[in-house]
């Protein structure tokens, strides 16, 4: 069956190279039938490429460890839901998912398309199908996921504790998807700049799939920060990680883009802002599947040198050479038609918009590579870190956050002071509200940041709601809806800008979020005895109890012993809640004989942090029982005698079962001691305010993005098409009155 | 019994492959719709931008980022595009029907 | 001035802030960042009291648990053999940390032990990215 594999792997290089030369003669000679054949290869990469995940998938569900990819990362104690995502853990099953979820959406593309762009569509299709052939080409040649070693082992090393997690599971599918999507808007950009045609057509079609590639990726990194956040050791959601930031980057080009699009569609202008930025986001989106695999970077995921460098570097250089020559040669066609009349307008703030987003994308760049630019300049490979990115970003993400209040409510062309009292006041009048609400009722003051922050999201909240209220009063008035229907009729009729705005809205609530989870956080990381307290901010915390089990994880991801504590917070001698963190012990593998109950516990060992999040704050807590390390590691640990005469105990003779069994009961025990006698374990202690904002503007940001994307009701053209329809045979039928001249 | 499946499974694959990509080497294939089928598309997707300029134009008017004197200059304007639009979507319909007789 | 003159004048003036912005920023973070070392190169070039980023792996056998939450190890090069330096620790440990593990921390060299800076530890993440060794 891994023989069906490769076969489909080779077979799928061979229909993506034949796509491309396909579509590309076809388009050459006007051939109709070459082109469609070129673009039936997408529909065929993505039934061979689904045929090879399925075989991939069948092979880790069955535990078929001859597999060599299944035999890493995967084990019979692996519970069936990771054992499934356990095919993406490894660097060739995430390229196979890669370049499988890629020949997915290249053929929804291709279908949507299968009527329109005839003349942009064969060279998209052959730029869709180099990104296959290229992964293609990588599983074929470098790194097979259907390498297999006989004789099978009978056990696998298992799926990596700390990605026993649900959030694991959907974060690099999610991610993914983010990054693939990407490849479409490129393709089209790609095949409009060379057929010369960047019209109303291209933008309908490149936005639809930007804002969607755009709002998987948001939605991969707001994971990202979760899984951070709920299950690594140190409280934080954002680290500046050379990873996050791969991911961040493509995703501010491309909100750039989604904005600027807009006044490409209105005003014909910033055109060659927008095939700019398309390209570059693309770019930075093959760079971020690079940096994720590869250690040119010290970074969390980074994991030595990789036979991967090459090809991807090439790629990359491939795409940007590319996409500088497509942009200066076809400048004539990207010319703007008009020109801004006033820097007060909302051309101008959509400008200044662009520009805030590339200059943080590029901070954030140069903070990212800084290691290798430092060592190419200095000799030397420097980092820079948190402190750097805060400095930089802060400002920045400041200035775009006013900047979403200020977008919606200003006039075009000319904002004048009349129009700007009206639409101003109330939102300003909004932000003062709150500066006078930091400095009195919160309060909030001590950081100068943060109160600006809260003003800038007041502003947009209030511009924002302002933006409604008008819209919903003037859609009752014209059409006599009852309240309601009208609200929800305005909506539906204009998805794109509403949406937007509720995306505003959660972006400001977001930020709201971040400024008070990193000003006002207490932490601490103190060594505590039971019936021992400590102050964390205004909470008390005291230990009450150990708490320890084997066999039955409370937290359903197959780890064998779990110790923990329970924690009691009270707040001004009230009772405020209970947290439970704990530390899941996993198996090593191999067993290693003679040491069987030590093997048990001395795999990896996860943090199951210990949370309660109100809408107010979180209460954060995490454990280390047994202090950093395992028994089998030689340190010095309470437990560790108990687990050597444990493991003396067992005598190497018995079955291997009875030796299992045995060591099961030994553990159990060990467990009773620990919670009878636990020795003084480590806590690290958060009290953090609004973090749960954080993920409820995530939240309003997809429902924004959901009803931005969502296509438009058909009867509201055909409405729009008779109101228009009547005015053109008004004019036809008098051509005196006001109609246009004949052209 | 694997080895079995796996065969059929290439088999299958080969042929699958064959069948939808050799077209061009079959020319049995029509050789495609009319161009103005894109032309036509491509003014629809003009006209419908356009419905949604003149939508947008009006909602803007309504919640006071235009004046007046702006909105009824602009609207006029983008009117007199949409219908430039609709006639040159009537001629190319009249130009279809007129070649397909 | 004209209208295509005005924006001339507009795009050089906002190039040129750019250029002065983004060169700002790139002269400033030489001397903001810290040098990336691996023990034998800290070892090498010592720079007592200057703030580092070390990257290594952890010391079998060196692992020490201090009273209040600290923590003692050794990191050696990457490659395994070479010098090695002890570092102190405290503040929160990521539960990936053990021995063997690559890891990076951020401090200054006191003496010859390397203090690091409170939870500034990162560990690599244990997911296995790299080729495997036969890929057919």
């Amino acid at each position: 069956m891994a023989f069906a594999g490769r076969v489909a792997l080779v077979l799928a290089l061979s229909v993506a190279l034949y796509g491309i030369v396909a579509a590309l003669y076809g388009a050459r000679r006007g051939r109709r039938d070459w082109v469609d054949s070129g673009r039936r290869s997408v529909y065929c990469l993505a039934a061979i490429l689904t045929v090879a995940m399925v075989i991939l998938e069948v092979a880790f569900i069955r535990n078929d460890f001859a597999y060599n990819t299944v035999a890493n990362t995967s084990s019979t104690t692996t519970p069936l839901l990771y054992r499934a995502a356990a095919m993406w853990s490894s660097q060739e099953g995430s390229l196979l998912l890669w370049v499988w979820l890629l020949s997915i959406w290249a053929s929804v593309a291709t279908f949507i398309t299968r009527n329109r762009l005839r003349d942009i569509v064969p060279y998209a299709t052959s730029v869709l199908l180099g990104f296959g052939a290229f992964f293609a080409m990588l599983l074929v040649f470098f790194d097979s996921p259907f390498a297999q070693t006989h004789p099978a082992p009978t056990e696998g090393a298992g799926l990596d504790p700390l990605l026993r997690n649900p959030s694991m599971l959907i974060h690099p599918p999610m991610l993914y998807s983010g990054y693939t999507f990407f490849a479409i808007p490129f393709a089209f950009a790609v095949g409009a700049l060379v057929v010369r045609r960047v019209d109303a057509d291209w933008i309908r079609l490149t936005r639809r799939f930007a804002l969607a590639s755009w709002l998987f990726l948001g939605i991969g990194i707001v994971l990202g920060a979760r899984w951070s956040y709920y299950e690594l050791g140190w409280g934080g959601y954002w680290g500046w990680d050379p990873v996050e930031n791969a991911a961040l980057m493509p995703w501010l080009l491309s909100t750039a883009f989604l904005h600027s699009v807009m006044i490409q569609e209105k005003r014909g202008m910033l055109k060659i802002w927008n095939a700019s930025l398309v390209l570059a986001a693309s770019t930075l989106a093959i760079v971020g599947t690079f940096l994720v695999r590869s250690g040119v970077l010290n970074s969390i995921h980074a994991f030595g040198a990789s036979t991967l460098g090459i090809p991807f570097v090439t790629l990359i250089a491939a795409m940007t050479a590319g996409s500088v020559y497509l942009v200066v040669s076809r400048r004539g066609v990207l010319r703007s038609e008009h020109s801004l009349d006033s820097m007060f307008s909302r051309e101008a703030a959509f400008l200044l918009n662009n520009v805030v987003l590339v200059g943080l994308c590029f901070v954030i760049f140069w903070g990212t590579f800084f290691p290798l630019i430092s060592e190419a300049v200095t000799g030397t490979s420097a980092a820079v870190g948190p402190p750097w990115f805060n400095r930089y970003t802060v400002p920045l993400a400041l200035i775009l956050v006013l900047l979403s209040g200020v977008g919606p409510v200003i006039a075009w062309r000319r904002a004048t002071l009349a129009n700007a009292r009206r639409n101003f006041l109330a939102p300003i009048g909004a932000a003062a509200a709150m500066a006078i609400a930091c400095y009195t009722v919160l309060p909030a003051h001590s950081s100068i940041g943060a109160v600006l922050l809260f003003c800038a999201a007041a502003f947009v909240v209030a511009s924002v709601t302002q933006e409604f209220w008008r819209g919903w009063r003037a859609r009752r008035a014209t059409a006599g809806e009852s309240a309601p229907v009208a609200l929800l009729s305005m909506v539906r009729r204009n998805r794109r800008r509403y949406g937007g705005y509720i995306v505003h809205v959660g972006i400001a609530v977001l930020f709201i979020g971040v400024a008070a989870s990193s000003t006002f956080q207490h932490e601490q990381t103190v060594s505590l005895q039971v019936g021992q307290s400590t102050h964390v901010g205004a909470y008390t915390m005291k230990y009450v109890k150990a708490t320890g089990s084997v066999v039955t994880d409370p937290n359903h991801t197959g780890a064998t012993m779990t110790l923990g504590a329970l924690l009691r917070v009270t707040r001004g001698g009230h009772y405020v809640g209970t947290l439970r963190p704990s530390a899941g012990y996993y198996p090593a593998s191999p067993i290693v004989p003679g040491q069987v109950v030590a093997s048990l516990i001395s795999g990896d060992a996860v943090d199951q942090i210990g949370l309660q999040s109100s809408w107010r704050r979180d209460l954060w807590a995490a454990i280390k029982p047994l202090g950093t390390t395992l028994p089998a590691n030689g340190t010095q640990l309470p437990e560790e005698s108990l687990v050597n005469r444990a493991d003396a105990s067992i005598s190497p003779t018995w079955s291997a079962t009875t030796q299992l069994y045995s060591a099961y009961l030994e553990l159990r025990a060990i467990a009773a001691h620990y919670v009878a006698s636990p020795p003084p374990a480590s806590f690290t202690l958060i009290a953090s305010p609004l973090v749960m904002w954080i993920w409820i503007g995530a939240l309003i940001v997809l429902i924004g993005g959901l009803t931005a994307i969502w296509p438009a009701p058909q009867h509201c053209v055909t409405e729009c098409e008779r109101a228009i329809s009547r005015a053109w045979h008004r004019s036809w039928a008098a051509p005196s009155a006001a109609g246009p001249r004949r052209r | 019994m694997t080895a079995l499946i796996a065969a059929l499974l290439i088999a299958a694959l080969l042929l699958f492959v064959l069948w939808a990509l050799s077209a061009p080497f079959r020319r049995d294939a029509v050789v495609g719709a009319p161009g103005d089928t894109d032309a036509r598309r491509a003014l629809e997707s003009a006209k419908e931008a356009k419905y949604a300029e003149i939508r947008d134009n009006e909602t803007d008017y309504r919640t006071g980022k235009l004046s007046d004197e702006d909105f009824r200059a602009l609207d006029r304007q983008l009117r007199a595009e949409a219908v430039v639009i609709l006639r040159a979507i009537d001629e190319l319909a009249a130009r279809t029907s007129a070649s397909s007789v | 001035m004209t209208p295509p003159r005005k924006r001339q004048v507009r795009l050089v003036v906002s190039l040129t802030l750019a250029v002065v912005l983004a060169g700002g920023l790139m002269y400033t973070s030489f001397s903001a960042a810290d040098p990336a070392l691996t023990p034998s190169q800290l070892v090498r070039h010592a720079r007592v009291g200057a703030d580092v980023q070390l990257t290594g792996t952890v010391v079998k056998h060196s692992v020490r648990d201090l009273p209040g939450g600290a923590v003692d190890f050794a990191l050696a090069d990457r490659s395994g053999g070479g010098p090695t330096v002890e570092v102190a620790y405290s503040g929160s440990v990521p539960p990936t940390f053990r021995v063997g593990r690559e890891l990076i921390v951020t401090g200054e060299l006191k003496g010859r032990t390397f203090v690091a800076q409170p939870s500034s530890m990162v560990t690599k993440c244990p997911s296995k990215y790299s080729s495997a060794p036969s890929a057919t």
